[in-house]
Parts: C-alpha cells; sequence; structure tokens
C-alpha cells in the first residue's frame, strides 16, 4: 500500500491466462555463457492514439539492448505493419529479417482516466506465442509500464527474474572537487526520473534501499555529528540510527529489513554492530583493535560479509549473524574491500586494490574462484541488480573531475555508462519495484 | 530514535546572541577561506605567508605562525617526526590560549574505498589527539571528526598531491562551554 501510493501506481493488472501459451519455445539465451551472442528482437511500435505507443516500445527496447542479451532490429527493416496486435503476425515477415523474437502491443486510456497496456511476444521461427500479458496503470508511470513489460519478456527468453522496473539511489555530485557538494538522489535505473533527496546542505554518503520499505539507510554529517540516519522516502521523515558514542557509518539493512548493520568508530577502531528498528536492541558483532566495516548480509539472513584490517590491509571475512565464527576469505594480491553479497547468495562482489589499480571482482562465500570484472585507476562500490546478474559500481579518473555510475555483466562483458545529471557515485540497487 | 531536531538552530539563537561569538565565528569562516586558497604544503610555508601581521593568540596567528595540521604516510596513522615537531608548536600555543576548543579533522587521500577511509581519517584524527593530549592539553578540550577522503585540498593524480590530504588539521572553536 505504502510503496504504492508513494509511486502513484495502480498496477492492478496482472497476467492475462488467456493470452498466454505454455512455455515450449525455440528462442531461448543461456546468460551463463559467458559473452553471448544477442538474440535479435523486433519490438513495434505499440497501438495509441498518441505518441505513447512508441514511446513505451523504445523504453522496452532500450532496456532489453543495454542487457547486452538482446539486439533490437532495426524498424527501417520492418516488413509487416502491426494493425491488431490480437491476432497472429506474418512471421515469414519476421524470419525474413531475422528477427527471432517479436514484441507486439497496444496502450489505450480506460474510461477511469487509467492506461491500458497489453504486450503479447512471438517466437517467429516456432510460430508460437510465448507470453501475453495485460497492466493497468497511472499515465505518468508509463515508463514503469515499459519496464515491467522489459522485465516479462527478458524473463521469459532468458529464464531468470528481470531488473528493469527498480531504481538506484545513489549520492549526486557537484562543484570542484575541494568543494565538492554531494546530494541523495533516486532514479530508475536506466537514469530516468532523478530526483534529489536531500539539499546537498550536509555531506551524505553511501545511502541503501530497504528490501521491504520505501526507505533509505545513509550516513549524514549534519551538525557536524557523522551519523547513519533512515529517510522515509515518501514522507521526506529522517530520523537518527541509534543513540552511539561516536561516528556511525557504512550502514546496510538486514534482507527482512528489521535491522540496520553498521559500523561505529571510537576512537582508532571501527567495530561492527546491528540496531534492531522496532526494539531499538542494539547488539555489538565485531571486537578488535581494528577497522571492521562494510558489512553486508547474505540473502538468507544467515550470515555477514565484511572487511577488516586486523591482518594488517583491508581483507574480506564472513562471519555468522551473531559475529561467530570470523574468517578471512579473500587472499589473493592486494587489498580487498566493499564486499557485498549477491542476491542469489552464490557470490559476493568487491572492490580489490592491486598494482595501483582498483578493480571489481567477485568470489565465492568460500574465496574460492576469484573474478575481476573490471579493473582501472579507480573503481569502487560495486551494488547488485535484484537478479544477481549484472553490477553497478562507480568510476573515477585521475585529476580534477568526478565520479560516474557504470554498470557490468556479472561476466565482466557488456560494460555501460549509467547517465545522471552530474557526477555520481555510491550507487544502491533497489528491489524489484512492487 | 531520535528525531532529527532542531538543537543547530537552538545554537545559532544562542550565537546571535552574544558579538563576541559572532566575531570569532566569522574570523573562523574567514580563516576557512583562506586555507582553501593557499593550500599550504606544510606548515613551514605558511610562516612564510604574512608572518607577524597576525594577532598573536588569533586562529590566524595559530594557522600561520604555528600550522594548524600534519601529514601521514600511504595507509599510515603514525605521527611522523615533523608531525611531532608542529603538535608540540601546537601544544605550547593551545595551552598558552586555553580559551579554544579544538576540533581535529582526520583525512585521508583518494587512493582508498569511502567507508575505510572515514575509519582511517578517524584513526588520524585519534592518533594526533593522543598525541597533543599527552603533550598537556586536556582530552576534553579535543574533540575529533574523519571527513575521509570527501575533503582534499589538493587536486591532482600523483603521489606529491596525495600527500597533502592525507592530514590531520587543528580547528580552533569557540571558547569553553560553547
Amino acid at each position: 500500500m505504502i510503496r504504492r501510493s508513494f509511486l502513484g501506481l495502480m498496477m492492478g493488472g496482472a497476467s492475462v491466462a488467456a493470452l498466454t501459451s505454455p512455455a515450449h519455445a525455440l528462442v531461448e539465451i543461456n546468460i551463463n555463457k559467458g559473452n553471448v551472442e544477442p538474440l535479435p528482437i523486433a519490438i513495434t511500435d505499440f497501438l495509441s492514439n498518441n505518441e505513447l505507443g512508441p514511446q513505451i516500445s523504445q523504453v522496452i527496447a532500450a532496456d532489453l539492448q543495454r542487457s547486452g542479451l538482446f539486439a533490437p532490429v532495426n524498424r527501417q527493416a520492418f516488413i509487416e505493419k502491426i494493425t491488431d496486435p490480437g491476432k497472429a503476425p506474418r512471421f515469414e515477415d519476421w524470419k525474413a529479417i531475422n528477427a527471432q523474437a517479436l514484441v507486439v502491443g497496444r496502450v489505450s486510456r480506460e474510461g477511469d482516466g487509467r492506461l491500458r497496456a497489453e504486450f503479447r511476444l512471438w517466437d517467429t521461427y516456432a510460430g508460437s506465442q510465448m507470453s501475453g500479458q495485460q497492466f493497468f496503470t497511472q499515465p505518468e508511470n508509463w515508463r514503469r509500464l515499459a519496464h515491467i513489460i522489459a522485465d516479462a519478456i527478458y524473463e521469459r527468453i532468458t529464464g531468470e527474474k528481470g531488473y528493469f522496473d527498480t531504481r538506484v539511489v545513489f549520492v549526486s555530485e557537484s562543484g570542484p572537487k575541494t568543494a565538492r557538494q554531494r546530494q541523495l538522489a533516486i532514479m530508475d535505473q536506466d537514469g530516468f526520473n532523478v530526483r534529489m533527496l536531500t539539499n546537498g546542505k550536509d555531506l551524505v554518503l553511501t545511502p541503501r534501499f530497504s528490501p521491504s520499505r520505501q526507505e533509505v539507510t545513509y550516513m549524514s554529517f549534519e551538525g557536524n555529528q557523522p551519523r547513519v540516519y533512515l529517510l522515509q522516502l515518501e514522507t521526506g521523515q529522517r530520523e537518527v540510527v541509534g543513540n552511539f558514542p561516536g561516528m556511525t557509518f557504512s550502514p546496510r539493512f538486514s534482507p527482512d529489513g528489521q535491522k540496520v548493520i553498521m559500523s561505529l568508530q571510537q576512537e582508532g577502531n571501527a567495530n561492527i554492530y546491528t540496531m534492531d528498528l522496532r526494539s531499538r536492541t542494539t547488539t555489538r558483532l565485531t571486537s578488535t583493535a581494528a577497522i571492521d566495516t562494510a558489512p553486508s548480509y547474505s540473502p538468507d539472513g544467515g550470515r555477514i560479509t565484511f572487511e577488516s584490517d586486523r591482518g594488517g590491509k583491508q581483507q574480506i571475512y564472513v562471519m555468522g549473524a551473531d559475529g561467530s565464527g570470523q574468517s578471512r576469505i579473500s587472499f589473493g594480491d592486494g587489498s580487498y574491500s566493499t564486499p557485498v553479497w549477491s542476491p542469489r547468495g552464490d557470490l559476493i562482489a568487491f572492490t580489490k586494490q592491486s598494482g595501483g589499480k582498483f578493480s571489481i571482482g567477485v568470489m565465492k562465500p568460500d574465496g574460492s574462484g576469484e573474478r575481476v570484472l573490471t579493473s582501472g585507476f579507480h573503481n569502487e562500490g560495486p551494488t547488485w541488480a535484484p537478479n544477481g546478474r549484472v553490477l553497478m559500481f562507480f568510476r573515477q579518473a585521475a585529476g580534477a573531475g568526478g565520479p560516474q555510475l557504470y554498470s557490468i555483466d556479472l561476466t565482466g562483458y557488456n560494460e555501460q555508462l549509467v547517465k545522471t545529471p552530474g557526477y555520481a557515485s555510491d550507487p544502491a540497487w533497489s528491489p524489484l519495484l512492487e | 530514535m531520535s528525531r532529527t531536531g532542531t538543537p543547530a538552530m537552538s545554537r545559532m539563537q544562542t550565537l546571535a546572541r552574544n558579538p563576541a561569538v559572532i566575531a570569532l565565528t566569522l574570523a573562523l569562516a574567514l580563516a576557512g577561506c583562506a586555507n582553501k586558497k593557499n593550500l599550504p604544503n606544510n606548515a613551514g610555508d605558511l610562516g612564510l605567508n604574512g608572518a607577524g601581521s597576525a594577532t598573536p593568540g588569533s586562529t590566524q596567528d595559530f594557522t600561520v605562525n604555528v600550522g594548524d595540521r600534519i601529514f601521514f604516510d600511504t595507509d599510515s596513522t603514525s605521527i611522523r617526526a615533523d608531525a611531532q615537531q608542529t603538535l608540540d608548536r601546537q601544544a605550547q600555543w593551545l595551552q598558552r590560549y586555553p580559551k579554544y576548543a579544538i576540533t581535529i579533522e582526520g583525512h585521508a587521500d583518494e587512493r582508498g574505498t569511502r567507508e575505510y577511509n572515514l575509519a582511517l581519517g578517524a584513526r588520524r584524527a585519534a592518533a594526533t589527539k593522543d598525541y597533543l593530549s599527552s603533550r598537556g592539553i586536556p582530552a576534553n578540550r579535543l574533540k575529533t571528526i574523519s571527513y575521509g577522503k570527501e575533503r582534499p585540498v589538493a587536486v591532482c593524480d600523483d603521489i606529491s598531491c596525495w600527500s597533502q590530504n592525507r592530514r590531520a588539521v587543528t580547528v580552533l572553536g569557540g571558547g569553553a562551554g560553547m
């Protein structure tokens, strides 16, 4: 309910069973293969009596193209002009231009003012319908409608959940490096609908989404007291998390959204604490004369990965959710930091510093199978798309410029700049919206 | 959890009733601007810059004639020999002018991750505080804050430049009780 009122969204529609046919098609993408050949897909303009039809098609095509798994066919090549998306297309016309999949649809206005959008996904070589669904929403949410349809297409063809109907919260940066202004900002994952969440007066860092509410936890230097805050996205209401005797930083939510886990700085040491948001109980999980920070829960909530320099330099550790059994898992050259557990549970993403370069990589939770995905002067702070297939991070060049956001496939391919209005850092991907 | 309230505002109102504090606040603001423009490489450079013109006991006197900052080696929180000399001068000056509250700002260079650098800056500030405390400055005069890598004074892409950003700055505040 809350989520919907924030979004102003009435996604009353669901899949229409009658439109959906069983799933045995020729078209599929195995996204575990590495650098896959993108699937040629024809995305026709949705029929409408205004600009919305073509606009929705463009957003769908852009989402699918950016994933690196689809190659939208040039619309100039289309032979058949779709006049009734409810009828089977002329498959020969689409096979002739090598479109292995075809998307058709229609968008119209309901009597109550809502938008109604329907789409069908066709396997042109099998000559069969792969999917057909319809949705209702308020007109201002038309981009979300397009993202939801793109997710449905992605999921039907890859077998994995999509990630297009998501948002990213990040730190928007402006001004010269010596007087950089930083604001929390939120945007759709494709860089549209950017909204500033703070006014730039106070230094703000490291936002993270709640897994279950329209809420963000972050760090602010308000009143020259660096502390962890909660921000309600709907109301803008803020509150300090806990009453700790020192700087609190590096906050993240537990997978059930009921706890914030963070670091508390006391003198030279940082240790990891949790605070239960209902009972306000705080629990200390680490107790070393070291910097223990960047905690991240496993998706089942049973374990926590974090970084510590207790062994001399930053390395990645894993412990039980109660702080038990703390053991180091990173043993490669250099130092390792900012571990983030994948939503699928199978991998931990990290920042690695080695040989003067900063890289983004992944390893298994036991530390084996380390792979570097991208490397350069400065790459930092990976965040996972909710399907665990794509990572976003920030990159900074040497000198006077500022950081920008990039996304990269888990395979290390398909690195893409994520457009933001200015410099941007600390991206955090939302769960799939509801 | 407490709601973020208005202590800052009420403090501003207190300030507004006290002209001396307002003047001091302005002086601090000006000193802050000067720091950014001059980008001193070390405390010694500051001595060349208008020495003698600062009123003894003023924040300018402290910044220019004593040196308000020390520098650290990469990923280190050890107080170097040159930094010890600066801090010894600071301790003498601060004992002579006990009216100032003191905030030590810890900073890191950009060659680290954001959260670790916040903690590293805090460590540097704590090491500086410990040193000044060992030289007779009461711990309750010494606050610390870390800005991590978020407040560089020097911008470039080589090691000599990054070294200027790995620093702890002793910032003078208002009189006791403020």
